[in-house]
């Protein structure tokens, strides 16, 4: 604040209010809408303040849907990704960033074509990948002939078979596959300062150490931030999910059974139970992203650059 | 930058790159390449391998009017739903840095949407579109008829390219925030020494100075719009009304998956994937050279 303009202040308010209420009001009055009766709901006004069927909504939703196990499913996912992508990540980065090797940057924009091209726009080869995830390398012994030299001399004909279709690994390993975890750790690991690792080595300290002990610890910061982007973008998967599980009533995740509560156009339309199950689903990655925010802001800002 | 300080021990680095280097052939290149192999052969209906049909699969989804009218479709859905989205954001995110009273509050509010679901949220926004109880059901009191999703393709459109603009907000707002809290305080008491009020130091001092943010919201949120869109069309038009909100991804998904046309769906994912290249190599070529970083 430089100047005093009492005017220009209050349309700032009112821009900023006009703005969080056009944010606010749509899950607003699906909130309303999930404490609502049947009756209330499709009556013809509007209703703007919450009535007393939350509870009631929120376990008509809950079976309808069958959310147990999925629910279940959903956290063994997104807990799943995040795990690997942290994980993943950090060691492909330290080994981009901390070691000067021939293909160094080769690997690393091979890593980074990655983030220009979504898991939505391939879906249909990763989808045939998925039905057999070792099918890549039979290509690759079938071309070079290995498998042909296998089968001269040990007489076993050589199939590999792994199928993704209804599992969890089917589920989870694709969505590690991208890049936005090594490229985050590489914009941080480049902003320490080569004097860190000199005094390091000088100290007697091996790669594996660095990494441990100064290197983790200083971009504690950074996993909190990737693990909320990726608890998010694990959790709100839909087209994935819904490609490989067939197999609904044991792996089938919350956002998947979300198309399940649409009211049909015959029946009474329960609008309610449907906002019920909306705000179940809508739930678990908008409580990380409130208590992380701190953190998940810092790191999404930092990918920028 | 470039560092200079290095460990010796470069078989720990090829180990250490290793997972990702192998979980991202199997799921990315390996899925890239064979889409172009499926584009440019068709599978037989009992199996025994793939015929080899050159062109023939392009030739068929170019010369189909209803997949043209999905690229229509798709870039009207992006541009104005980015439009929305990014204008939005700008002008919360400058009149938010003011920083007046209220100022965290507005700033932690205005994030949550991000960790939506693209399909919660079109759930969620079908119940307010619905036009016997919505919200919007009050336009047909105006009118009967007037709005109706279900039936008109315009009011579906629309209806989508709200959700997704909603959806996209706060993340550019974020982004935005934080590329103005960035500009030197000094620049902006600067500008109000030489007698520039607060609406001209916007126009004239912060939006140039917030280019390369801009610029890079843009390609992002062009490229989400194509990702984002599945979900959000599957949940609230289905694609309809007759083919009104059919978008490229969503296209794909019901030839592919539900036509089971393999063949036809590939060479659409490789259209697809060379648009977004494509489109991503315009705005660097196009856009970012009217884009000053400092």
């Amino acid at each position: 604040m430089i100047e005093r303009t009492p005017l220009l202040n209050i349309v700032t308010h009112a821009v900023l209010i006009f703005g969080a209420l056009l944010l606010a009001v749509p899950i607003w009055l699906s909130f309303v809408a999930a404490t609502l009766t049947v009756a209330e709901v499709n009556s013809p006004n509007v209703h703007y303040l919450p009535g007393g069927e939350l509870w009631n909504n929120l376990t008509a939703a809950w079976t309808r849907a069958d959310f147990g196990v999925k629910f279940m499913n959903s956290m063994i996912v997104a807990i799943a990704v995040v795990i690997g992508k942290v994980a993943i990540s950090a060691i492909s980065a330290f080994s981009i960033v901390f070691f000067n090797y021939r293909l160094r940057m080769v690997f690393f924009w091979v890593i980074f074509i990655t983030l220009m091209l979504p898991l939505e726009v391939r879906i249909v080869p990763t989808y045939a990948v998925a039905a057999n995830a070792l099918y890549p390398f039979q290509a690759i012994l079938d071309f070079t002939g290995i498998s042909w030299l296998i089968a001269q001399f040990s007489g076993v004909e050589l199939s590999l078979e792994w199928n993704m279709l209804n599992s969890y690994t089917g589920l989870i390993l694709p969505l590690v596959a991208t890049a936005t975890g090594t490229f985050l750790y590489r914009q941080f690991f480049l902003t320490i300062p080569d004097e860190l690792v000199e005094a390091a080595k000088m100290d007697g300290s091996g790669p594996f150490r660095f990494f441990f002990e100064v290197l983790l610890p200083l971009s504690r910061t950074n996993i909190a931030a990737l693990a909320t982007i990726m608890f998010v973008y694990a959790w709100n998967q839909y087209l994935w999910p819904l490609l490989i599980i067939t197999d609904r009533a044991n792996y089938s995740t919350v956002v998947m059974e979300l198309r399940r509560l649409i009211p049909g156009p015959d029946a009474i339309a329960d609008w309610n139970v449907a906002m019920a199950g909306t705000l179940i689903v809508m739930l678990p990655p908008l409580l990380v992203v409130i208590l992380m925010q701190r953190w998940f802001v810092r790191g999404l800002i930092s990918t920028e650059k | 930058m470039q560092k200079r300080a290095y460990f010796k021990a470069n078989w720990l680095a090829y180990l250490f790159i290793a997972p990702q280097l192998l979980i991202i052939f199997v799921f990315f290149y390996w899925p890239a390449s064979q889409a172009m192999y499926w584009a440019f052969t068709l599978e037989q209906p009992f199996g025994g391998g793939n015929q080899w049909v050159g062109l023939d699969n392009f030739r068929a989804v170019f010369s189909d009017e209803t997949y043209w009218a999905s690229i229509w479709r798709s870039i009207v859905f992006a541009a104005l739903s980015t439009g929305l989205a990014m204008s939005m954001a700008l002008v919360l995110a400058l009149f938010a840095d003011r920083q007046l009273r209220g100022y965290r509050f507005f700033r932690v509010g205005m994030i949550w949407p991000y960790a939506i679901a693209a399909p919660a949220a079109a759930l969620a926004f079908r119940f307010l579109f619905n036009p016997q109880s919505g919200v919007f059901a009050y336009l047909n009191t105006l009118s009967p008829g007037l709005w109706n999703p279900a039936l008109s393709g315009v009011d579906a459109m629309t209806a989508i390219i709200i959700t997704q603009a909603w959806k996209q907000v706060s993340y550019s707002f974020i982004f935005f925030l934080a590329g103005l809290q960035s500009i030197p305080r000094s620049l902006i008491e600067a500008g109000s020494m030489d007698g520039a009020r607060v609406m001209r130091r916007m126009l004239d001092l912060q939006l140039p100075l917030l280019a390369p943010t801009i610029f890079f919201l843009l390609v992002i949120n062009m490229t989400d719009s194509f990702t984002d869109s599945f979900g959000i069309v599957d949940i609230l038009t289905e694609g309809g009304p007759a083919r009104a909100t059919e978008l490229m991804v969503y296209k794909i998904y019901v030839d592919g998956f539900q036509g089971l046309d393999y063949s036809g769906a590939a060479a659409q994912s490789l259209v697809l994937m060379a648009l977004v290249i494509l489109m991503t190599f315009f705005q660097f070529r196009f856009i970012e050279r009217r884009v000053h970083y400092t």
